[in-house]
């Protein structure tokens, strides 16, 4: 039996925490502005439109989309910077002599991204609000769609900080891999409105499924059945996480 | 009864670009000693130490904390081991409290601020304890390093060049500090540059270069029969020794010093070149000196002597 450290877990996720919300102006404000001005944007730009097929208000459409990918890119960059902040500032030391096993570190990154992911998601929706009136349809199917996206999302992050060198690697993963899948993934327009092929693409994107599942906890309607993705969902936030532990047990890039 | 603290046997690392670290290293630290790890740059000290510290993997070899294997008790020797890196390292996002807060709880120990409170007095660190870490020098945040080695209150403490950059008073503070630690009961692993201090604080010495071992003794030993005595001959400051009378003078380990030069001496076991066989060779080579002294090796000329010879004995094999 491998002892257990669960006080260290804890104190590991805590600062994870602390760490994001001592600069929350840049983990929690920043995206969520961000957000907000895409909102602001689309809502001059598009007027009262509904989205083809899906007859649903182009805003109401927007926002949750807009809000999962604000989780899905928080999450990533939570457990991301962290690993190479450790890194470059040889920090990173401190958990490898830790007695913390492997699928300690990882739950507590994980675990403080999710909550990372689910602040920026409260922020925004709290800003909203306010001058959009945003629907509910199912809050149990909003809370599995976050909370798998997250974890997933926070278990890449920590493979690409496992991965990288330096900050600027980082920075390509963010710019060349998570912003084109979850800019493409149906965020800002309903899939069914792309040509078949690049259709055809989509169902190989697991942020497509995360994104409209989400979706359809607010709206109740969507491009695909949320209950039927679950599984899927669930599946690859597994693989991942299981990813995450088995690089970390092997030391790769982590120990010469 | 197995008294030792950390026991290394065979241990080895080759690094992935080929460059052997550790060519299959012997150690045995005992209980309750203050034991000094002794080498070069690039001997592989700290490649030994991050190896215990499961910073690096090993390539093959055994390691005992404590009686217990350090490769598959992973988690109970942490919990009892507590190292200073060489290199610094510090998490910009906190303060020494923060930080050194976390550190035991890492290691699974709710902080004790009252055993916090006096590492940070201690090390010099309490009028910036609730500092952002990025506002210390480099010496305090090397302080801070060792204030994290001792949090988790480990019985085996290994630091490794814990004073580098570290100015003269506190130095010495931080070695009063380690030997009240060794004499409660705390077993200290040291490596240092600063040879005097060594000889000074600790009662066992391993020395080793180039991956092995070359000495291992207590330090007694070690300066009553390795320290052998030498010859000092002082010519004045333009002083050059011509390879024919390096070559000439050979047997007695000719070193050039000070305007003049070392020529080593028998032990204090009488063995070796006596007095005036020495001098008689050196004064028909280099004639008459200004000054003659017979010298005492401390730890700094052995360890010279020792890495020297080890790196001349595997070239020539």
């Amino acid at each position: 039996m491998r002892p257990l450290n669960p006080y260290g877990t804890w104190t590991l996720f805590l600062r994870e925490t602390r760490r994001f919300l001592k600069v929350h102006m840049q983990t929690i404000v920043a995206p969520a502005l961000t957000a907000l001005l895409y909102v602001l944007i689309f809502r001059y730009a598009m007027g009262a439109r509904s989205v083809p097929g899906l007859d649903v208000d182009y805003l109401t459409f927007l926002i949750p989309g807009l809000v999962m990918m604000s989780m899905l890119q928080n999450a990533f960059a939570n457990t991301s910077s962290s690993i190479i902040v450790g890194k470059v500032m040889n920090v990173h030391i401190y958990l490898l002599m830790a007695p913390l096993s492997a699928m300690e570190i990882i739950l507590a990154l994980v675990a403080s991204a999710v909550v990372r992911a689910f602040i920026v998601a409260v922020a925004i929706l709290a800003a909203l609000w306010v001058f959009v009136d945003i629907p509910l349809s199912s809050v149990s199917l909003i809370m599995l769609y976050g909370l798998c996206g997250s974890m997933l999302m926070g278990g890449l992050g920590i493979i690409a900080g496992i991965w990288a060198e330096k900050f600027d690697d980082i920075a390509l993963i963010n710019n060349f891999v998570i912003m084109p899948l979850t800019f493409l993934s149906g965020v800002f327009y309903s899939v069914a409105q792309l040509p078949p092929f690049w259709q055809q693409i989509n169902r190989y994107n697991p942020f497509f499924y995360l994104i409209d599942g989400f979706r359809h906890g607010f709206v109740g309607v969507g491009d695909t059945d949320p209950h039927a993705s679950i599984g899927l969902v669930a599946g690859a936030t597994t693989i991942c996480i299981l990813a995450c532990w088995q690089l970390w047990r092997t030391g790769w890039r982590m120990k010469p | 009864m197995n008294d030792s603290a950390l026991q290394v046997q065979g241990l080895r690392k080759v690094y992935a670009n080929g460059k052997t670290a550790l060519d299959g290293v012997d150690l045995q630290v005992s209980k309750g000693a203050f034991h000094a790890l002794l080498g070069p740059n690039g001997a592989g000290k700290s490649t030994l130490i991050n190896i215990l510290a499961d910073i690096v993997r090993p390539t093959s070899g055994l390691a005992k904390m404590f009686g217990r294997d350090v490769f598959h008790e992973r988690a109970w020797c942490k919990r009892h081991l507590g190292v200073v890196p060489q290199e610094v390292a510090f998490d910009p996002f906190f303060s020494p409290v923060e930080v050194l807060r976390i550190t035991s709880g890492l290691f699974g120990r709710k902080p004790d601020d009252a055993w916090i409170n006096e590492l940070l007095d201690r090390l010099g660190l309490a009028e910036h304890a609730h500092k952002n870490t990025r506002q210390l020098s480099g010496g305090m945040r090397r302080r801070l390093l060792v204030a994290q080695a001792l949090v988790h209150r480990p019985s085996l403490v290994v630091l490794d060049e814990p004073t580098a950059g570290v100015d003269v008073e506190l130095r010495r503070s931080l070695w009063a500090f380690m030997r009240e630690l060794n004499r409660s009961g705390t077993t200290i692993l040291l490596t240092t540059h600063y040879l005097e201090e060594a000889e000074q604080l600790c009662d066992h010495v391993t020395i080793i270069d180039g991956g092995r071992v070359v000495a291992d003794q207590s330090m007694r030993e070690l300066m009553e029969v390795v320290a052998g005595r030498y010859l000092y001959l002082g010519y004045g400051d333009d002083f050059e020794l011509s390879e024919a009378d390096a070559r000439a003078l050979s047997a007695f380990r000719p070193r050039v010093m000070s305007g003049g030069i070392c020529l080593r001496l028998g032990g204090q076991g009488s063995e070796g070149h006596g007095f005036h066989q020495v001098y008689e060779a050196a004064v028909s080579r280099l004639g008459i000196p200004r000054k003659v002294e017979i010298r005492q090796e401390d730890l700094e000329d052995v360890f010279i002597r020792l890495t020297g010879r080890a790196r001349h004995e595997r070239s020539r094999a």
